[in-house]
């Protein structure tokens, strides 16, 4: 298989200034210093043409940052991205407009990333007439071959979003990410928002997708079940940074790192009943003023010194089987 | 367990009722006829999809229903007393003591501009007749129960102050403290994170055990009942299609909604499989047909599906509205 995104050292900070009291306070010898936010620290994976892989993490791990800079919505303050053997972007603006089209993005509200004052028709014929996909004239007969694609019929062309239910909508949002015909689509949460039997129904429909138009997918997802049933490799991140990584067979019949284990452990699932719910204790710690060493140290079970000191590395464990623990060696 | 539930008399029994909202657009039937009830210290389920009236329900038996809503009909009768018939001032009594409620969006609950020892502390001077000093002691014992480490010092702060996580116990710290025989947890977990939502199901679990208090669960989510809950109650458009043991319902669903529902959860199936999804979407509760509900999505759904079938039920307190229910030979 062909690598069809490749991303190395990729970071992103983001720096809250002083405000001009904090500025004043510092002449007189105070000492405030910028915040920093490390959202996402050094990352290194690669996709495979035709792959779906899976970015799991809490909240606050950094894993929509990632997508915002794979989708050019955000410039990385150092890395690279390389999609089909080309840079995105070079000092802040794109290489390739194909290359940006080719990489589209599905959100995870389907309330607020659709504007309520367009029709259906516009929302997915807006992007395709711009770039020149299709002329005006064509256009509703082109809108409404994505919309089928998305499993809605014409009768939608002319509504709003406020007249759809969440599901349609969500259809809606993948409808406007097909039409401008990309290769590599980013799903950020995209089922988060939907109740269960029509989650079901958008995780078949990205399944059904990937077979007729051989897309590729970043599926990023919280849902670890969700993530189980669609995805071939997973991505663990916690707090900015790639704790393991491994195909999917690997992270839920052999997890390595602590966290990864944690995760699976506190998975709710239906043959689990009257269950103890055992617990990793405290909470995500804040990016802004992360832990030393291992981020994830203060809440492992099976923390060690040396986890308070270095940070490990992203190594081999097996084939295939990538995990940033010290407890490996 | 079975016959320990069996024999205690329900603290809630609810009783055919009926919760509509008058609007411009026409009758939206939110609670439609439903009848259930919650034994001491029984963990139970409510579970359905978004629109099918489940949060309403919960609002229902607390009488806070807004307007244009109204209980139009049927009895909520908790620990004998209706609380159709009370005044303000009993209701008052009742709730946030022997009653209370847990909310979906932590902030619901508490007052931006309050510190939370106020608001805790203000909601043990209503309900018990203490000094304030014992008052705060209990605070920080509830602070400790939900796992917030030096409580002490924290009663000082201000909700802004706390994570989500943080909060949600805070809310669950008030809803505990009186220490009611029931509580009504709207979707409390499902805005946190995994790890945090196993905390926070891990507290009320064991506090509830604890302090025997019943638990009604609030959640779209089957795989957190499965967990969670003792028996379960599945709504959809309005009206309780089953309602059983979770084991029973889990296992051995009868109503083609239960079944399609647990088909859903992607965890229940094999990696890369497709999902057997439940066709089409949830109807609007605006002008609901008078039969089953359900009918336009149902694989079974025939004529006289265009009835209202009407409950049965089978083995121990498992119950369903279906005409053609699964595994029952007519």
């Amino acid at each position: 298989m062909k690598s069809l995104l490749s991303v190395s050292g990729l970071s992103k900070n983001f720096v809250k200034e002083l405000d001009s009291f904090q500025r004043v306070a510092n002449l007189f010898g105070e000492s405030t210093k910028k915040e920093t936010v490390y959202a996402v620290d050094d990352i290194s994976f690669d996709v495979m043409t035709g792959e779906v892989v899976g970015l799991v993490g809490e909240s606050g791990c950094g894993k929509s940052t990632v997508a915002r800079m794979i989708s050019g919505i955000l410039e990385p303050t150092s890395g690279e991205i390389i999609f089909k053997g080309e840079r995105i972007s070079l000092n802040g603006s794109p290489v390739k407009k194909e290359h940006l089209l080719s990489i589209q993005m599905v959100f995870q509200n389907p309330f607020s990333s659709l504007n309520p004052r367009l029709k259906v028709v516009d929302i997915v014929g807006e992007a395709p007439v711009h770039h020149g996909l299709v002329n005006r004239k064509n256009r509703d007969d082109y809108v409404k071959n994505f919309l089928t694609l998305a499993g809605l019929d014409e009768q939608f062309l002319n509504r709003y979003p406020h007249q759809l239910s969440g599901g349609q909508r969500q259809r809606t949002g993948i409808a406007r990410a097909l039409a401008v015909n990309p290769d590599f689509l980013i799903c950020d949460e995209a089922i988060a928002a939907l109740d269960v039997s029509i989650q079901a129904q958008i995780i078949n429909l990205f399944k059904d997708l990937r077979d007729k138009l051989e897309l590729t997918y970043l599926f990023i997802s919280h849902d670890l079940s969700a993530v189980e049933n669609i995805s071939d490799r997973v991505i663990i991140m916690y707090l900015g940074r790639i704790v393991e990584v491994a195909t999917t067979e690997q992270i839920f019949g052999s997890p390595n790192h602590p966290y990864t284990r944690a995760l699976l452990e506190e998975i709710p699932r239906l043959d689990r009943r009257k269950r103890k719910f055992s617990v990793i204790k405290g909470e995500v710690p804040s990016p802004i003023n992360p832990p030393s060493g291992c981020h994830f140290h203060p809440r492992c079970p099976y923390a060690i010194k040396r986890c308070k000191i270095e940070v490990p590395k992203l190594e081999n464990i097996a084939n295939g089987h990538q995990s940033a623990c010290h407890l490996n060696i | 367990m079975k016959s320990n539930f069996e024999s205690s008399t329900p603290i809630l029994k609810v009783t055919n009722l009926k919760t509509y909202f008058d609007t411009r657009e026409g009758l939206v039937k939110a609670v439609d006829g439903v009848s259930f009830e919650i034994r001491p210290g029984e963990i139970v389920g409510l579970v359905g999809e978004s629109g099918s009236g489940k949060s309403v329900l919960g609002f229902s038996v607390l009488g806070l229903v807004d307007h244009p809503g109204k209980v139009v009909g049927g009895s909520v009768s908790f620990k004998g007393t209706n609380l159709a018939d009370a005044t303000d001032a009993e209701l008052r009594m009742i709730r946030g003591g022997r009653l209370s409620m847990i909310f979906q969006d932590p902030m619901m609950t508490l007052n931006p501009v309050l510190r939370i020892d106020t608001q805790i502390i203000e909601t043990v001077l209503a309900h018990q007749n203490v000094s304030r000093k014992d008052a705060r002691n209990m605070a920080i014992d509830v602070l400790r129960q939900v796992g917030i480490s030096s409580a002490e010092t924290r009663l000082k702060s201000y909700p802004h102050e706390f994570s989500g996580g943080m909060r949600q116990r805070i809310a669950i710290a008030i809803a505990l403290i009186n220490k009611p025989d029931l509580i009504i947890a709207d979707e409390p977990t499902t805005a946190l994170d995994v790890t945090i939502q196993a905390q926070v199901l891990a507290e009320i679990q064991k506090l509830c055990t604890m302090n025997g208090t019943a638990l009604i669960w609030i959640t779209h989510d089957l795989a957190t009942i499965a967990g969670l809950a003792d028996r379960v109650i599945v709504q959809y458009a309005g009206r309780v299609v089953e309602q059983g043991l979770v084991d029973d319902v889990l296992d051995n669903p009868r109503h083609p909604y239960t079944k399609g529902l647990l088909d859903s959860v992607p965890g229940n199936q094999g990696r890369n499989e497709r999902l057997r999804q439940i066709p089409g979407t949830a109807p609007s509760l605006l002008n609901l047909p008078d039969g089953c509900a359900f009918m336009e999505r149902c694989g079974n759904a025939q004529e006289v599906c265009r009835t209202l079938p009407s409950v049965t039920s089978s083995n121990f307190m498992h119950e369903y509205r279906c005409h053609f229910p699964i595994g029952v030979s007519n």
